[in-house]
C-alpha cells in the first residue's frame, strides 16, 4: 500500500495562483490547438462560392477605397515614390491581424458558453487558436501584399523610393507583438463581459475609433504636423508604433526607433500578462456569472 | 485488501447567487473586494442557506453544495443518486472542472475526464470524420489516439456510410450516436458519466450499457456514474453515495442495493393516512425495489390499540405513475378469507408469484372494511416501489410488456 496523502496529480481547489499558465496541459492539448485553427480557417467560407478568395478581397478593396478617399480626395501625402495604394494595404493589413485578433478573442466566453459548460480543456486554447488562425488569414494578406509590391517595383515606375530595409528581421517580432496586444486585449474584454455587458457595446464602434488613432490610413509624421496638440495620443497607441515600423521595414518609410520597438513590446507584454490574469480568474468561475 | 483511493473530496462547497445577476453585482464585489484587502472572510459565504427549493429563504445566497467529503478507490464504480436538484450535476461540475468550488478541495491522483453531455463542439459544416476528431480532441485525447481508434469509432456509433457528409446532415439519432461512440472510446483514468444511458433508439443503449459494463469492468476503470436510472446504478455500481440538498447523507458509501432502497423510501412524499377510526396504525413492510420477474411480496401490521374487530375484508390496489389501478385483490370474493382483527399488531402478508407489472414506479392503496362493507381505514399513495430490470440489463426496458393474471396468496396467522 502507498502512502494516500501524497503524489496526487492535481488539486482542484478555489485558491488560484496569480498566473495559472500551465504551459504542460497546453501542449498536452496542442492537438485541440490544431483541430480548432483547422475548423476556424475551413468553415468560415463553407458554402461559398469564392471561398478562400474572400481573403484576398476584403484587404484589397478597402485599400482602394482608401486610397481614392484619404489619398485622391483628401490629398493626404504617402511620401514621395511610394504608391498610396501600396501605403493603404500595408496599413490594413497589418491593422486586419490585429484587429480581427481582438474581436475574434473577444467573445470567447460567451461564444463558447455551451462547450465551456460541459467539458473541461484549457480555455485559453480557445482564444489561441483565434490568433493562430489570423497568423494564416495574415499570411495569405502578406503575400498579396508582396504581389502587389512586386507589381509596382518591376513594373511601375511609381516606387523609385521603395524598398525593403535591414529592420526587416524583426517582422516577426512586430507580429508577436500584434498577436499578443489583440490577445491580451480580447482577453481582458471577454473576461469582463461575461459579467458586464457593456463592454460588448463598447467593443464594436471602439475597434472602429481605435482605427483612426493608430496611423493607418495617415503616416504618423503628417498627423503630427497638422494636430500637434493631440498628437500624443496617436504616437504613443502601441498599433502606431507597429504600424509605422512595418511601413519601415517594409517601404522604408515610417516613423522607426530601437526605442519605441522596446516601448511596444513591453506594453503588449504587460496588456497580455494583465489579460492572462483576468482570464484565468474568470475561466474557473464563469459559468455560473454568464 | 485496501486499494489506493484515487480521487478525494474534501469539505468541498459551492455556493450559488439566487435572482438576477446584474443589479447590485457591481456592490458585492467591491465589498468582497474590500473585506479580502481588510483580510477578512467573504461575508457572503457565511449567509448562504441550504438549498431546498420549495421553501423560501431569507438569504439572496444558497448552498448547492455543503461540505461533501467523500474519497474514491482506484478501480472502483461509484454511484452518485439524489433527487433533482440534490447537486449532482454541480458535484460532476466541479469534478470536471468545468467551474469552481467556494470552497474545498479535491485532489486526483488521475485525470478526469467527463461525459456529461454527448455531442458537444460538433460543428455542423464539418464532416462526420473531422468531427470525431475535434470532439475527441475536445475531450482530452490526442490526434495519434484518435487515429487508432477511428475504426472501432465509425463502426460503434453505425454511421460509416455518412461519415464523410457534414454533420448538418445527419439525423439527430446519428449525431447522437457518433458523439457517444466518440466519448465511450476515451480512456481516462477517471471517468464521470452523466445521464448518457438515456440516448438513442432501445438497440444503442443496449450497445451503450455493455459498453459502459465493459469499461468498468473488463478495463478496471475507476467510474463516477450518475443517473436516475436506479437498475442501471445496481447493476454497474459496486457503491452508491446518495446526495440530497447539497449533503451526503452516506459519506461512506453503501451497498447499492440498500442506498437505493433508502433513497426510494425517502422519496415517499406524502403517504395519506385515512382513517374513520382513530385507532389504527399500519406498518408496511416492503422491499422497495423488485426485478420484474420476481414474486411480489408485502408484510403489513396493522396496529389496533383499543377493540377487537371481528371479520374485516382487506383490498389493496397496486397503482402506476400515472394514478392507472394496475392490479386490484379484492378478499370479499371469497368469503372463507375473513380476517379478525386482535388487540395489538396483526403481521399479514400477501405474496404474488407472477405480479405482470411492467417496468416503472408504483405505490400502493390499502383499505380495510368489516363484513357490513363499512370502511374502517384506508391508506393511499403508500409504500412506493420499483419495478425494475434488476438480472438483465442489457434487455432494453421496452422489450417487456407480458401482462399474467395475477395470482394472490395471502398468509395470515
Amino acid at each position: 500500500m502507498t502512502n494516500k496523502n501524497d503524489n496526487w496529480l492535481y488539486t482542484i481547489s478555489p485558491k488560484q495562483r496569480l498566473i495559472d499558465l500551465n504551459l504542460k496541459e497546453i501542449w498536452c492539448y496542442r492537438d485541440l490547438l490544431l483541430l480548432f485553427v483547422k475548423r476556424n480557417v475551413i468553415t468560415v467560407y463553407k458554402q461559398t462560392i469564392l471561398g478562400p478568395l474572400w481573403y484576398f478581397i476584403q484587404p484589397l478593396f478597402t485599400s482602394v477605397i482608401f486610397t481614392l478617399i484619404f489619398n485622391n480626395m483628401a490629398n493626404i501625402p504617402t511620401g514621395e515614390g511610394v504608391p498610396s495604394f501600396l501605403f493603404n494595404l500595408a496599413g490594413i493589413t497589418s491593422w486586419n491581424y490585429f484587429k480581427e485578433c481582438l474581436t475574434g478573442t473577444s467573445n470567447t466566453f460567451s461564444q463558447n458558453q455551451g462547450l465551456f459548460g460541459k467539458v473541461y480543456f484549457p480555455r485559453v486554447i480557445v482564444p489561441l487558436s483565434v490568433v493562430f488562425t489570423n497568423l494564416v488569414k495574415y499570411g495569405i494578406q502578406l503575400l498579396v501584399f508582396i504581389g502587389f509590391y512586386l507589381y509596382y517595383v518591376f513594373f511601375t515606375d511609381k516606387a523609385e523610393n521603395t524598398s525593403p530595409q535591414n529592420a526587416i528581421v524583426f517582422l516577426p517580432l512586430l507580429i508577436l507583438f500584434m498577436g499578443i496586444l489583440g490577445l491580451g486585449l480580447g482577453m481582458i474584454i471577454s473576461s469582463m463581459t461575461t459579467k458586464y455587458r457593456d463592454l460588448k457595446f463598447l467593443i464594436g464602434f471602439g475597434v472602429q475609433l481605435l482605427m483612426y488613432c493608430s496611423a493607418v490610413m495617415y503616416p504618423l509624421s503628417y498627423f503630427k504636423l497638422k494636430l500637434p496638440n493631440i498628437s500624443w495620443v496617436v504616437e504613443y497607441n502601441p498599433m502606431t508604433t507597429i504600424i509605422e515600423a512595418f511601413r519601415y521595414m517594409t517601404l522604408g518609410l515610417g516613423d522607426y526607433s530601437v526605442s519605441k520597438m522596446i516601448y511596444t513590446g513591453l506594453v503588449s507584454i504587460v496588456i497580455f500578462l494583465i489579460g492572462l490574469i483576468i482570464f484565468n480568474k474568470t475561466e474557473k468561475s464563469f459559468i455560473d456569472t454568464i | 485488501m485496501e486499494k489506493d483511493i484515487i480521487l478525494k473530496v474534501e469539505n468541498l462547497s459551492k455556493q450559488y447567487r439566487l435572482g438576477l445577476v446584474g443589479t447590485g453585482t457591481l456592490g458585492h464585489d467591491l465589498n468582497r473586494w474590500w473585506s479580502k484587502v481588510r483580510g477578512k472572510e467573504d461575508p457572503y459565504l457565511k449567509v448562504g442557506e441550504s438549498n431546498d427549493r420549495s421553501t423560501k429563504g431569507t438569504s439572496e445566497y444558497v448552498w448547492a453544495l455543503k461540505d461533501i467529503n467523500f474519497e474514491v478507490q482506484q478501480g472502483e464504480v461509484l454511484g452518485i443518486i439524489g433527487k433533482n436538484g440534490a447537486g449532482k450535476s454541480t458535484l460532476l461540475k466541479i469534478l470536471s472542472k468545468v467551474t469552481g468550488p467556494t470552497t474545498g478541495e479535491i485532489k486526483t491522483k488521475g485525470r478526469i475526464a467527463s461525459l456529461l453531455e454527448v455531442g458537444t463542439g460538433f460543428h455542423p459544416e464539418m464532416t462526420g470524420k473531422e468531427n470525431v476528431f475535434l470532439n475527441g480532441a475536445i475531450l482530452g485525447m490526442t490526434k495519434k489516439e484518435i487515429e487508432s481508434k477511428l475504426t472501432e469509432i465509425v463502426e460503434f456509433s453505425g454511421c460509416e456510410r455518412y461519415i464523410d457528409t457534414p454533420v448538418k446532415r445527419y439525423s439527430s439519432g446519428m449525431t447522437v450516436r457518433l458523439a457517444f461512440a466518440v466519448a465511450a472510446f476515451l480512456e481516462p483514468d477517471i471517468l464521470i458519466i452523466d445521464e448518457v444511458l438515456a440516448v438513442g433508439d432501445a438497440e444503442f443503449q443496449k450497445k451503450a450499457i455493455g459498453k459502459m459494463k465493459n469499461i468498468s469492468e473488463g478495463d478496471g476503470r475507476t467510474v463516477l456514474f450518475v443517473s436516475h436510472n436506479m437498475a442501471a446504478i445496481q447493476s454497474l455500481c459496486s457503491r452508491v453515495i446518495l446526495l440530497e440538498n447539497g449533503e451526503i447523507l452516506n459519506p461512506n458509501g453503501g451497498e447499492p442495493s440498500q442506498v437505493i432502497e433508502n433513497y426510494l423510501s425517502n422519496n415517499n412524499e406524502k403517504v395519506d393516512y385515512k382513517t374513520h377510526a382513530a385507532n389504527f396504525k399500519v406498518n408496511i413492510i416492503q422491499k422497495k425495489i423488485y426485478d420484474f420477474k420476481e414474486p411480489f411480496k408485502i408484510n403489513l401490521e396493522i396496529e389496533v390499540s383499543d377493540d377487537v374487530y371481528e371479520s374485516v375484508y382487506i383490498d389493496f390496489a397496486v397503482v402506476n405513475q400515472f394514478d392507472e389501478f394496475v392490479l386490484h385483490y379484492r378478499m370479499n370474493i371469497d368469503k372463507n378469507k375473513l380476517i379478525d382483527l386482535k388487540k395489538g399488531g396483526n403481521p399479514i402478508s400477501f405474496s404474488i408469484e407472477n405480479p405482470g407489472l411492467v417496468l416503472g414506479e408504483y405505490s400502493m392503496i390499502f383499505y380495510v372494511y368489516d363484513k357490513m362493507g363499512k370502511v374502517l381505514f384506508w391508506v393511499e399513495n403508500s409504500s412506493r416501489f420499483q419495478i425494475s430490470n434488476l438480472s438483465n440489463v442489457l434487455i432494453a426496458n421496452s422489450a417487456i410488456k407480458s401482462h399474467i393474471v395475477p395470482n394472490v396468496q395471502l398468509e395470515y396467522k
